[in-house]
């Protein structure tokens, strides 16, 4: 097991505890002090096959309000940690598809209700497949755990519209994670993805570009070690982990993957995610767009 | 159920009893589990880029081979490991659809997505697998036009795009 924690230590993060290998789920399979969460872009995927007794968060159907654009609010959080069977002292391991980004998405949305007992396990289902590591159908059924969840937190790691507008203007740091010509105005939407309904492209002025995927090892989905991001993101772009930053992308997902890699592996004091991100900025009257790389 | 061309509806009639979510999520892993890709004497890879599905993340491809009864047979391959929906979709629309005369295929509405899946799905999954559904309309509707003109040639669709001045 030490051998297995050091793998993390090792690679140089400022708080390894919010990663767990491939390995280390394996051998906690069975602890029942944790709840495996599985969240993918692909509801389907879950059904074909997930890690024995881990249990599935839809990011449409389980986090979003579904009248409004807006999260789950305290009460239907506490319902689906019911149905999960997590109390305030489990810890949860996310992972999914697609490089853990709908995993860290979930993560997010947890942390709004104050659930930080939260892990990632790199690499998400790509490297636990490449592993050839066990998969099960088997649906585990959880008794109610009376989940008491307190109203939620829209101002620790969240941003809204108005507050990125100031923060703009006052030349904050924002990080854009889209793909370059998405950011550029060369497309409204990421390649292979349609368009969810942009009326303008560009940027939010003064963010800097960089793309989600960046970070991660695309052979195996896991993420990059610490120097080799501190050399994206501080050295490269210049981003001071000492100072604020908010980042965005379309509908806040892929940035909230970012916003683990800033918050969590590279330490920054304090990371926001702007969840209505493009779909709302490019769309709103009267606010500031730049344009090109 | 008979807004749908061929035996689609059919596919969609014993999708709409599975009211449970879980139910609903099997039988289309069902559907999944049946995907048989592209057959080699059709396409090999790499497969021509004229034959990939726009905007589809799954990296689905399309083929529609007119066989000599003036009957269309559809094929599919889906690249990405983790695109269980794009194969599951790419069976309901073989299977509903193959055998069918091609200006008949060409009448299928994009909008059958949401009857397979349901709203359960996001907006990017949704988008990308209509644009499995417009990927087969527009090969039907070469194929019927191929038909009307008694063009000869390839009977493998969709074409690519014929070079200017020929």
């Amino acid at each position: 097991m030490e051998a297995v924690l050091k793998e993390i230590d090792v690679r140089g993060y400022a708080h390894p505890e919010a990663l767990v290998t491939t390995e280390w789920v394996h051998q906690n399979l069975n602890n029942t002090a944790i709840r495996l969460i599985e969240s993918n872009e692909d509801t389907l995927l879950y059904a074909s096959g997930h890690l024995p007794g881990a249990v599935h968060v839809d990011w449409t159907a389980d986090l979003n309000d579904p009248i409004r654009r807006d999260y789950i609010g305290p009460e239907a959080f506490s319902a689906l940690m019911d149905r999960l069977g997590v109390t305030p002292e489990t810890t949860v391991v996310f992972y999914g598809d697609r490089n853990n980004w709908w995993a860290c998405y979930a993560m997010w949305v947890f942390e709004l209700f104050g659930h930080t007992r939260a892990r990632i396990m790199d690499g998400g289902r790509l490297k636990w497949q490449k592993e050839g590591r066990p998969l099960t159908r088997e649906v585990p059924r959880f008794t109610a755990s009376g989940y008491n969840a307190p109203g939620r937190d829209d101002h620790t790691n969240r941003a809204f519209r108005d507050e990125v507008l100031a923060f703009a203007s006052a030349h904050g740091q924002l990080v854009d994670v889209r793909s370059p010509e998405e950011y550029s105005d060369q497309r409204l939407h990421m390649a292979d993805y349609p368009n969810e309904g942009a009326l303008r492209g560009g940027h939010i002025p003064g963010a800097k570009s960089v793309p989600w995927g960046r970070a991660v090892n695309p052979e195996d989905g896991s993420f990059k070690s610490g120097p080799e991001l501190r050399r994206i993101y501080v050295e490269e772009q210049g981003l001071l982990p000492n100072r604020e930053v908010i980042a965005y992308c379309r509908i806040g997902e892929r940035s909230a993957h970012t916003w683990f890699v800033l918050k969590y592996l590279l330490g920054f004091d304090r990371v926001r995610n702007y969840d209505g991100s493009w779909t709302e900025w490019g769309n709103s009257v009267g606010l500031p767009i730049e344009k090109g790389q | 159920m008979s807004d749908y061309p061929g035996r689609l509806g059919e596919a969609i009639e014993t999708l709409s009893f599975a009211a449970d979510p879980a139910d609903r999520a099997d039988l289309l892993l069902s559907f999944a589990n049946r995907f048989r890709e592209v057959p080699p004497e059709v396409a090999r890879r790499p497969f021509p880029e004229i034959h990939r599905v726009p905007a589809c993340e799954s990296e689905a491809f399309a083929w529609g081979v007119l066989q000599d009864d003036g009957t269309l047979a559809l094929h599919f391959a889906v690249e990405n490991p983790s695109g269980v929906s794009a194969k599951a979709l790419a069976v309901i629309l073989d299977r509903g659809l193959s055998g069918l005369p091609p200006s008949e295929i060409a009448t299928v509405s994009p909008d059958i997505v949401y009857d397979i899946f349901r709203r359960d799905i996001s907006m990017g999954k949704g988008m990308g697998l209509m644009s499995m559904v417009r990927a087969v309309q527009t090969i039907a509707r070469q194929a019927a036009e191929a038909e009307a003109d008694g063009s000869q040639g390839a009977r493998i669709f969709p074409r690519p795009p014929e070079r200017p001045g020929r």
